[in-house]
């Protein structure tokens, strides 16, 4: 199996083909050369990707101020409305005034703010949504990383056996779930029959969820769960194609104790898809939040975007939308860096 | 040989399971319909009634029969679900043939179009286009079709580049064949293998993320009986009628999990089977399957199908 993630922006084989003379610089600073390239890609993704929104939000439907505010619609609100989306100027020109208040940390006012009447910032609606997620997100991914490498060494290193279907048949069958589906039986088990938990984790406005660590417990395990299922499958089948490999065979016919296989052999030809599968459930988990966060009604940033959405607020939409995606590109580039500098075959083929 | 390997998948425990639940949950959405007792939106008795007489998983949070709604309430789902997969595998598979078949400038603009759809998250591109289009089920359609389409490509021109070396492709050129006759006579039929291996795990997919908008209100709206509406609807009546909330659950759970058993027994089927022929078949099998795989923006087995697509 492959150990470097392809990237969609820039696939390796292309920088391997890449004709030999170009400039003196490429050839001095090989490594150096491929990052800056993969970073560049990743900018001009983010930059496309934000156009794509930009046009899928704003001339999808024919006009958003009159969808905005329903058919009993003033012409007075309408137009206020229009002047706050520049529906006067072409598409372009809006692009650009958008997205340069966008660099320049100005997130706009908030559309259904403005229908209301008031001028709530972008800002003060996901900058403490952002934090909240970032919570859900940092304690899922400090429970998986050592519970996935122990469930897949224990289904990897003894492929076939009883432990190892056991593992590998729960997964398969907890992977198959939607997220909405694993919350609510959850739901069902801990809050309607053993009246442990809370269904909710509402948060009163300005409160920290580490003040009541008890909300957290379903969201997280559900988030976990999902996420385990997934990457103990990923992990298992890594485990078990290196213990497989010919230094491993060698290690055990010398008689080395099963510790030290592990530690020496396994573990470290087993980290660069780790690290791979990491980056992968960072990105799952933008879309995971999202559901999860739906489910517990936790006030994060995935509740604040299918929010927005069924308001038709807009500019909350598009800000968002355009955050997340530039997540997901940016943890595309930094793993494909970090495979680079960790395994030098990959190092090689690059010099 | 179809018969072969369909022995196979049953003979897997996963597999008969899996095709098991999959005809039940198939007779339960499509005769569901014909024999449900009440109808799925006429208001019968109090709301978040617990199971009793009358109503033998109990009402909804407005009073309607639990089991008619769950009766149903799957057909839409498999049939959107079924029908966006299958137009995303008529584009994914056109635009992956183009362009492994016409290498070159054209091949590398619809590949960075396919690499451009993949850097977005899945679930984010329905989100954007339902923001956009509003919560139509065509909007949904286009959404799946939008997420599954570049994979499909992508393992599509894999396969169909190591194809279009092979000397019947160039005894059917010098023919003189024209572009079509070939991509469906000599190409098509040699590439279907691989990209057959991974319907079942791209039809769950589909339901799932289908599913995942319903119940977040931006796909199927109310009335409509559908399980994952029907979740959410009865969220808040679950300790009054847990069935209300668990019945669509279990549904959904046995057709995802069912569906994605018969995937999982298929691609070991057909992957044994072409290990112990080793024709030259198998070594396209193998490099494409493989290689398809590599591709997808993981890397692992078949489990990276799902995460691709999250």
């Amino acid at each position: 199996m492959s150990l470097v993630s392809v990237s969609p922006e820039s696939p390796a084989g292309e920088v391997a083909a890449a004709p030999p003379s170009r400039t003196r610089l490429r050839h001095r600073f090989p490594l150096a050369f491929y990052v800056l390239r993969r970073v560049l890609a990743g900018v001009v993704t983010v930059l496309i990707a934000s156009a794509v929104i930009f046009a899928a939000i704003t001339l999808l439907p024919g006009n958003v101020a009159q969808i905005i505010l329903g058919r009993n619609a003033t012409p007075q609100t309408v137009s206020a409305i229009e002047q706050q989306l520049n529906q006067g100027h072409p598409a372009w020109d809006r692009y650009l005034h958008f997205m340069g208040h966008l660099f320049s940390g100005h997130l706009g006012y908030s559309t259904a703010g403005l229908v209301a009447g008031q001028n709530t910032s972008v800002g003060s609606i996901i900058g403490p949504a952002f934090a909240h997620s970032a919570v859900l997100a940092v304690i899922t991914m400090l429970l998986f990383i050592p519970m996935v490498i122990i469930l897949g060494l224990a289904a990897g290193l003894r492929a076939g056996s009883a432990r190892d279907t056991t593992i590998s048949v729960t997964s398969l069958a907890i992977s198959s779930l939607p997220e909405f589906l694993v919350g609510t039986l959850l739901i069902v088990l801990f809050f309607d029959r053993l009246h442990l938990l809370p269904p909710v984790s509402s948060l009163a406005p300005g409160e920290s969820p580490l003040s009541n660590v008890k909300i957290l417990v379903l969201p997280v395990l559900t988030l976990l769960l999902v996420s385990l299922a997934f990457g103990s499958r990923v992990l298992r089948a890594c485990v078990a194609d290196i213990v497989s490999q010919d230094y491993v065979v060698l290690a055990r016919i010398n008689g080395y104790s099963k510790r030290r296989i592990v530690f020496r052999y396994v573990l470290p030809n087993a980290l660069p898809p780790t690290i791979q599968l990491i980056a992968q459930q960072l990105q799952y988990l933008i879309g995971g939040l999202v559901v999860v966060e739906s489910v517990f009604d936790y006030p994060g940033i995935g509740t604040a975007l299918v929010n927005a959405i069924s308001v038709h607020d807009v500019q909350v939409v598009m800000v968002v939308s355009i955050f997340l995606a530039a997540f997901y590109v940016l943890i595309n580039v930094v793993a494909d860096v970090v495979a680079i500098l960790l395994d030098s075959r990959v190092r090689t083929t690059i010099s | 040989m179809r018969w072969r390997t369909a022995r196979r998948v049953l003979r897997q425990p996963t597999g008969a399971v899996g095709v098991f639940i999959v005809v039940v949950i198939l007779l339960v959405a499509f005769i569901g319909p014909l024999v449900s007792p009440h109808s799925p939106t006429e208001t019968l008795g109090p709301p978040n009634a617990p199971a009793g007489a009358g109503f033998p998983l109990g009402t909804d949070f407005l009073g309607r029969d639990v089991l008619s709604r769950l009766l149903h309430g799957g057909r839409s789902v498999i049939l959107i679900g079924l029908s966006s997969t299958l137009v995303a595998y008529l584009v994914g598979v056109l635009a992956g043939m183009y362009a492994g078949y016409r290498s070159g400038i054209r091949d590398m603009l619809t590949m960075r179009f396919v690499d451009l759809l993949l850097a977005f998250p899945p679930l984010l591109v329905l989100l954007v286009l339902v923001a956009g289009g509003g919560e139509h089920v065509w909007v949904l359609v286009v959404g799946v079709i939008a997420v599954q389409a570049p994979a499909i490509a992508r393992i599509t021109r894999t396969a169909s580049l190591s194809v279009r070396q092979m000397p019947y492709v160039e005894a059917a050129q010098a023919r003189g064949d024209g572009t079509l006759t070939i991509w469906r006579q000599d190409i098509f039929p040699n590439i279907l293998p691989p990209l057959l291996a991974d319907f079942g795990l791209r039809f769950s997919i589909s339901v799932i993320l289908i599913a995942s908008m319903n119940y977040l209100g931006l796909g199927l709206q109310p009335p409509t009986a559908d399980w994952a509406l029907m979740m959410s609807e009865n969220r808040v009546g679950i300790t009054l009628n847990p069935w209300g909330v668990l019945a669509p659950a279990i549904a959904l759970a046995l057709l995802t999990v069912g569906v994605n058993l018969v995937g999982d027994a298929y691609l070991r089927a057909v992957t044994r089977s072409t290990v112990q022929r080793g024709t030259w078949r198998s070594r396209l099998w193998g490099r494409g399957a493989r290689a398809g795989l590599a591709t997808l923006p993981s890397s692992g087995g078949v489990a990276q199908i799902d995460d691709e697509v999250r």
